[in-house]
């Protein structure tokens, strides 16, 4: 059974010429698996996954059919109830670190205050849990870590700090929203394999939103493939590479390869139809 | 004005001309103990007319060593020669108009209350160069940008098109040597194209030395004849692109960026190592 099930999911922004649409119909179904999203700026996989958890601004209109969590009404739940789901059960890991820690508070109060948020545990316990927790995303001194502020901390470590703070509160659902872009390939890769390992072990479901094709298909079983706010085809990620929509085609024919040499990228040429409503 | 000779060469041309020479160059910031040694003692050449990439993770130096060859970093030591001149550390206006840099952001690095005509004007301003109206009009059209850009400001523009016009700021002064600093890292795979093929066209046509800088193999692959891999500050490895798409690569760290490069993989992540 899918863990969240969206269907038609529109949102809109007001805009100068009427509203803008980023999300135009969009079914989702997210079992406890990975799954990609991927697309260029502006294709709407970000607001997909914002809207989410209603993270979205408040002028943003966001409508939809149905949308389910584990059995809970999302497209009805009140704000109260909202904030019972964020955080505990489902997470969210934001691109960088730098912008989403608190600079003033150590990084260990900071994980800690998530648990406790959520958790009916007092203060010792939510300490004892940090420290596990930091061990999990292997850092290899907790103690120490614990009591770091965030300006201290590389670019590794501190998305390593997210994912502890995210998932202490043991979520089904983890939404990462490009949580390795701003990081160099081999912390990248370590990064994932620790989503990885989380997910697998506890058997979570991941939403996995990114712009770099190669990376989710290497990293998530599923994969959706957005365009002007539509899902323009959804495959197993395995299969991305055979892909059969023509914008798919061409940002993986757009990309440079080491081991064939190319004169000229072949440039993307977009389709009006790949906007017109499926 | 410099009355001196002007640092563009005579007509004629050394065949042997190298772009760029460097010998044991080295960056410090800082003072004391609290100095950090973001390069260590690099050495390498560019020939007149080549790409040559520099890879490598943050940290590496990469990005100090082409802000050195900019004229834009002070706190250098080392020996530096562009096009056979001696570089100081406080360089002559006139130089600018040989090296000329494209950087990472185009959101960041074009101001935002000058049209795009006023920001290819500034450059030439400060070379007191003629003819002004003429070679915008022209780089505009090689960067693939119609007229109809002179009077829009940079929010106007998409992302591609602000990298477009950041080149074309680098081009207007018709220099020798184009430095990269990601130039399509902040972009779209489709867009990256675009600006790719542009740079590669345009590096033919204008027989310019480019250096690149990237963490994206893939991207200095396409684009350079010979690359060096940074790491810690200094050069663990030089590569013909040949050796790099051949999966030559001798360097086990440069093996391991190459692995990490291909995409996911759960016995690659286990075996990374941390070389310095």
């Amino acid at each position: 059974m899918a863990l969240l099930e969206i269907e038609d999911l529109w949102v809109r922004f007001p805009g100068v010429r009427g509203p803008v649409e980023a999300v135009r119909g969009v079914d989702l179904s997210v079992g406890r698996e990975k799954l990609g999203i991927v697309g260029e700026s502006g294709s709407g996989k970000s607001c997909t996954g914002r809207s989410i958890l209603r993270l979205l601004p408040r002028y943003a209109t966001v409508t939809t059919r149905r949308a389910v969590f584990d059995g809970i009404d999302l497209a009805h739940a009140s704000e109260r109830d909202m904030r019972r789901i964020r955080g505990s059960r489902i997470s969210m890991i934001m691109q960088d670190p730098k912008f989403s820690l608190n600079p003033v508070m150590t990084v260990g109060r900071q994980i800690a205050e998530a648990y406790l948020v959520h958790a009916e545990e007092e203060s010792g316990a939510a300490r004892r849990r940090t420290l596990e927790m930091l061990a999990a995303v292997r850092i290899r001194d907790p103690e120490r870590i614990y009591g770091a502020y965030p300006h201290e901390l590389s670019g590794g470590m501190g998305q390593r700090v997210m994912i502890a703070m995210m998932l202490i509160t043991d979520p089904d659902l983890l939404i990462a929203d490009e949580p390795c872009s701003a990081l160099d390939v081999t912390v990248q890769m370590q990064v994932l394999a620790i989503i990885d390992d989380l997910v697998q072990r506890r058997g979570m479901g991941l939403i996995f939103i990114s712009h770099d094709l190669n990376l989710v298909a290497s990293f998530c079983d599923r994969v959706v493939v957005m365009y002007g706010g539509q899902i323009v085809e959804t495959c197993a990620a395995s299969e991305l590479h055979e892909a059969r929509h023509p914008y798919t085609r061409g940002l993986l024919a757009a990309m440079p390869r080491i081991d064939t040499p190319v004169d000229e990228l072949p440039v993307l040429e977009r389709d009006p139809a790949w906007l017109e409503p499926l | 004005m410099n009355r001196r000779t002007p640092p563009n060469e005579p007509s004629t041309e050394n065949l042997s001309l190298r772009a760029v020479e460097a010998a044991d160059l080295s960056v410090v910031y800082g003072q004391g103990d609290k100095a950090v040694h973001a390069v260590k003692g690099v050495t390498f050449t560019v020939s007149d007319g080549e790409a040559f990439g520099i890879v490598g993770e943050s940290g590496s130096g990469k990005s100090s060593v082409l802000r050195v060859v900019a004229g834009l970093n002070h706190a250098w030591s080392g020996r530096l020669l562009i096009r056979g001149r001696e570089a100081e550390k406080r360089r002559p206006r006139r130089s600018y108009r040989i090296v000329q840099m494209v950087f990472q952001d185009p959101y960041g690095s074009l101001h935002p209350r000058q049209t795009v005509e006023r920001i290819l004007m500034e450059g030439m301003a400060i070379q007191d160069m003629d003819d002004r109206h003429r070679r915008i009009q022209r780089v505009l059209y090689d960067v693939g940008l119609g007229g109809e850009f002179l009077y829009r400001y940079p929010h106007q523009l998409s992302g591609g098109q602000r990298q477009r016009v950041a080149i074309a700021r680098a081009l207007i002064l018709e220099p020798r040597l184009l430095l990269l600093d990601e130039p399509t890292s902040a972009l779209d795979v489709s867009v990256q194209a675009e600006i790719l093929n542009l740079l590669r066209d345009l590096r033919a046509r204008r027989r310019l030395s480019l250096i690149l800088v990237s963490h994206n193999l893939a991207v200095v692959a396409h684009l350079c004849d010979r690359l060096i891999v940074m790491n810690e500050g200094r050069i663990v490895e030089e590569l013909e692109i040949g050796e790099l798409r051949r999966g030559a690569a001798r360097h086990p760290y440069t093996q391991q960026l190459l692995r990490a490069s291909v995409g996911y993989d759960r016995a690659t992540a286990a075996s990374l190592v941390t070389y310095d």
